[in-house]
């Protein structure tokens, strides 16, 4: 494994793989001294364009477990302002010759166009409305945690389908995983199409008690720049995960931050069936296996040449298609 | 009201050139035949059997030994040559020479520059700068509303003088009705065709590609296909009350082929053009989010693709256009999202249509060939003809050269071409427009040329 793009890239053994290796680096966080020399003299940068707490410390915190240097650079205050590209800018970082580039940007696809760009490893952090890869491992190595395994379990994703990254790579993770998934929302915030994915959709909550795990996911006031529901509080009557909805047996999961009251109720926020704290918890040891996973076996970034020439290299092969491919034609025969 | 001389041509010299022993194919004019073909001046003065004619001291000859196709050069009535203003994309000169390249003797130039084609001085300083630099003949199609903002009519009537073919609003829509039925109300006046960009904003704000499976997975916005066929009809309707001639662009959707179907029924004068992207590629072809495949409409299903060839089969849609839209490497080396629309398209309309129509059976030539000369008309411009007696807009092509289009060596200034990386057959090796030397592919053509003969 080069890089972590997508949950797309992965198949069950490697879900497998990096779960079990997070499972090992757990026992760590127990110990006194909370880390390990794996990733010594290897450097890990924090590369921003959203504002994030909880996925930049918990990737800071996972590499300084390893014992990796970390560096974090945040779009806002920066060169960025000033209006350096993207491509630009992770030119500009490479100098530093980083080992690894946890990236989280607005656009889709961003993680993968500056994997070809540079000879980091890259880890999707977030790519616009398009996948949270750690997310998912961190949620598959919760439940696991928590169920052993989810196999023949029913998920149901609730809430704004249509802006959530979480959603898309959760869908893919937990089907992979043998869970069957559901996603419930308003119509205007569940895409045309999704059952594409393999997923049921419902509009209401209706079946909800069928379900063995709820998934609910943030309402995104920032994201909320059109009117996508009448209002916040008729959300919260139709789809809001509260004491009366949420059955005893079900486990209740939210990639955070919650907006209490709306999303969830306070109290099944409080309540045991709630593993949202496990869950930043398990963030750490996820993304420590994920950056072992990457770095453990590889070289390590040469001191010596030009970053600039091995970037140019890389783009001279990147655009020189090897064959020419055929044009559609042979699709209408 | 028709202006005198609504196409700008260059400064290059009338040619004499003797094309020996070419197929020559003219749908219009029933001809399927070789001949040797005479260009005395500009314009075609013998027709002959095969091998008959001979070349003339000082006059370049070519001998296609029976493999060279001759047809009448390529209209494309929708292109983006970014000046002024944007320079850095493209200009008269590099776009011009990316038209003669794919063959086209004439092209339409869209006012989305900055400033906005939208009054006479400019509409005259664009025509003076054709006249010094362009190599094809170039018409231009100045703003419907002042600044493209839709909240007021340009000087129509001024610029039809002046020489504006129509009008167009190309890049946005016009949104309001209202202001749309006063521009099909003026054209009583001033004549010219109106040019629509059919997008309803409200629909597709935020969208970078087709709304649909492709979207879904990759998280990308989705723009739906009603958002361009709900316009299409409203605005053919809004055509068919006022008795206005409307032309709709770039269709892209089974639904949009629908409306322009029935206001055909029902005798409305509209017409509507189809890209060779959208007759060949599909959202399946955005799902490496390769920026060169983003344009607006956006890349649809393989269903709307069939639609859309069928409806060019039929004459529903009545001609080819490119929508050549260069950007700058740098702009479009960004993620997905945030990447401007367009692909450019006139150094590869006619080999990507041949080989992924013609080749495989699913269009004839001659049908291509009409088709892709057919915007003239539509335009009140005389159409290319291979007669004895007509001007020399020529194209011709190896049909079996082999080709990959690549990443480098284009013409147009910007590289941004979504058939980069396919093999393509056929190739234009000689343009001639308006009976000058427009294009000329030394290279391919070395093999043909009739050496011994010239200047003897």
């Amino acid at each position: 494994m080069n890089h972590l793009l997508s949950i797309e890239d992965l198949d069950r053994a490697a879900i497998e793989r990096i779960v079990s290796q997070a499972e090992r680096f757990a026992e760590v966080s127990h110990r006194d001294i909370k880390k390990v020399p794996a990733l010594r003299g290897r450097m890990v940068l924090n590369l921003f364009y959203e504002a994030s707490t909880r996925t930049r410390s918990s990737f800071e915190l996972a590499a300084k477990r390893l014992s990796a240097d970390v560096v974090n650079f945040a779009a806002s205050g920066s060169s960025v302002e000033k209006g350096e590209s993207l491509k630009d800018t992770v030119l500009t970082l490479s100098a530093h010759r980083p080992d690894a580039i946890v990236l989280r940007t607005p656009w889709a696809g961003a993680s993968e166009l500056v994997s070809k760009w540079c000879s980091a490893a890259i880890v999707n952090a977030g790519d616009g409305k398009h996948e949270h890869p750690t997310q998912a491992l961190l949620d598959v190595y919760t439940l696991r945690q928590r169920l052993g395994s989810i196999d023949g379990a029913s998920i149901w994703i609730v809430g704004d389908v249509a802006h959530s990254r979480v959603a898309r790579s959760n869908i893919l993770a937990f089907q992979r995983m043998g869970a069957s998934v559901t996603v419930a929302g308003p119509p205007t915030l569940v895409p045309r199409s999704i059952e594409q994915l393999g997923c049921e959709v419902r509009y209401t909550l209706d079946e909800l008690p069928g379900a063995d795990i709820v998934y609910a996911l943030r309402m995104q006031r920032e994201r909320m720049n059109d009117v996508w529901v009448p209002s916040l509080r008729e959300y919260a009557t139709w789809y809001q995960i509260n004491a009366r909805r949420l059955q005893p047996h079900q486990i209740l999961m939210h990639p955070g931050p919650v907006n209490r009251g709306l999303e969830l109720s306070g109290e099944v926020v409080d309540s045991p069936q709630a593993v949202i704290t496990a869950q930043v918890e398990a963030g750490v040891v996820v993304r420590m296996a994920v950056l072992y996973e990457l770095l453990a076996g590889a070289r390590p970034q040469q001191a010596s040449g030009s970053v600039r020439a091995d970037v140019s290299a890389l783009d001279a092969t990147a655009g020189q298609a090897a064959e020419p491919q055929p044009l559609a034609g042979g699709r209408l025969a | 009201m028709t202006p005198a001389h609504p196409l700008s041509t260059g400064p290059a010299p009338a040619a004499d050139l003797l094309l020996r022993d070419v197929r020559v194919l003219d749908p219009r004019a029933h001809i399927d035949t070789r001949h040797d073909v005479r260009v005395r001046a500009g314009r075609i003065t013998e027709l002959a059997h095969p091998a008959t004619l001979a070349a003339e001291p000082g006059s370049e000859a070519i001998d296609g030994e029976g493999r060279l196709t001759l047809v009448p050069a390529f209209f494309d009535p929708h292109v983006h040559l970014r000046t002024p203003g944007q320079e850095h994309k493209e200009d008269i000169d590099s776009g011009t020479r990316a038209a003669a390249a794919g063959g086209f003797a004439a092209v339409i130039a869209m006012p989305n520059t900055d400033p906005v084609l939208d009054s006479a001085p400019l509409l005259r300083s664009l025509r003076d700068a054709a006249a010094r630099e362009a190599h094809v003949a170039v018409g231009f199609l100045p703003a419907i509303t002042r600044g493209l903002a839709g909240e007021q009519l340009t000087e129509m009537a001024e610029l039809r003088q002046q020489g504006a073919l129509g009008f167009t609003d190309d890049g946005k829509p016009v949104q309001s009705a209202g202001m749309l039925r006063k521009a099909l109300q003026y054209q009583r006046l001033c004549g010219g065709v109106l040019a629509l960009h059919e997008e309803d904003p409200t629909l597709s704000r935020g969208g970078a590609m087709n709304e649909g499976a492709v979207s879904v997975a990759l998280g990308i916005a989705g723009i739906p296909t009603v958002a361009e066929s709900t316009m299409v009809a409203r605005d053919a309707a809004l055509a068919g009350y006022e008795d206005a001639r409307v032309h709709f662009q770039h269709l892209s959707c089974a639904a949009s082929v629908d409306a322009v179907a029935a206001a055909k029924a029902r005798g409305y004068q509209v017409s509507a053009e189809v890209t060779p992207h959208h007759l060949l590629l599909t959202e399946e072809d955005v799902r490496g989010m390769d920026t060169r495949m983003k344009m607006h409409p956006p890349l649809t299903t393989d269903a709307d693709r069939r639609a859309l060839i069928e409806a060019l089969r039929a004459g529903t849609i009545d001609c080819v256009a490119t929508d050549h839209a260069p950007h700058a490497r740098d702009e479009k080396e960004v993620p997905f999202e945030q990447a401007p629309m367009g692909t450019t398209g006139l150094e590869t309309a006619f080999s990507a249509l041949y080989t992924g129509l013609v080749l495989p059976g699913v269009i004839d030539l001659a049908l291509l060939v009409e088709r892709m000369t057919a915007g003239a008309a539509l335009f009140e411009l005389a159409t290319p003809v291979i007669e004895v007696g007509a001007p020399a807009d020529l194209a011709l092509i190896d049909l079996d050269a082999e080709w990959a289009a690549g990443e480098h060596g284009w013409q147009s200034r910007s590289a941004n071409c979504c058939f980069a990386g396919r093999a393509l057959r056929g190739r234009v090796l000689l343009t001639l427009s308006a009976g000058a030397l427009a294009h000329r592919g030394e290279r391919e053509l070395a093999s043909f040329q009739y050496g011994d003969l010239v200047g003897a």
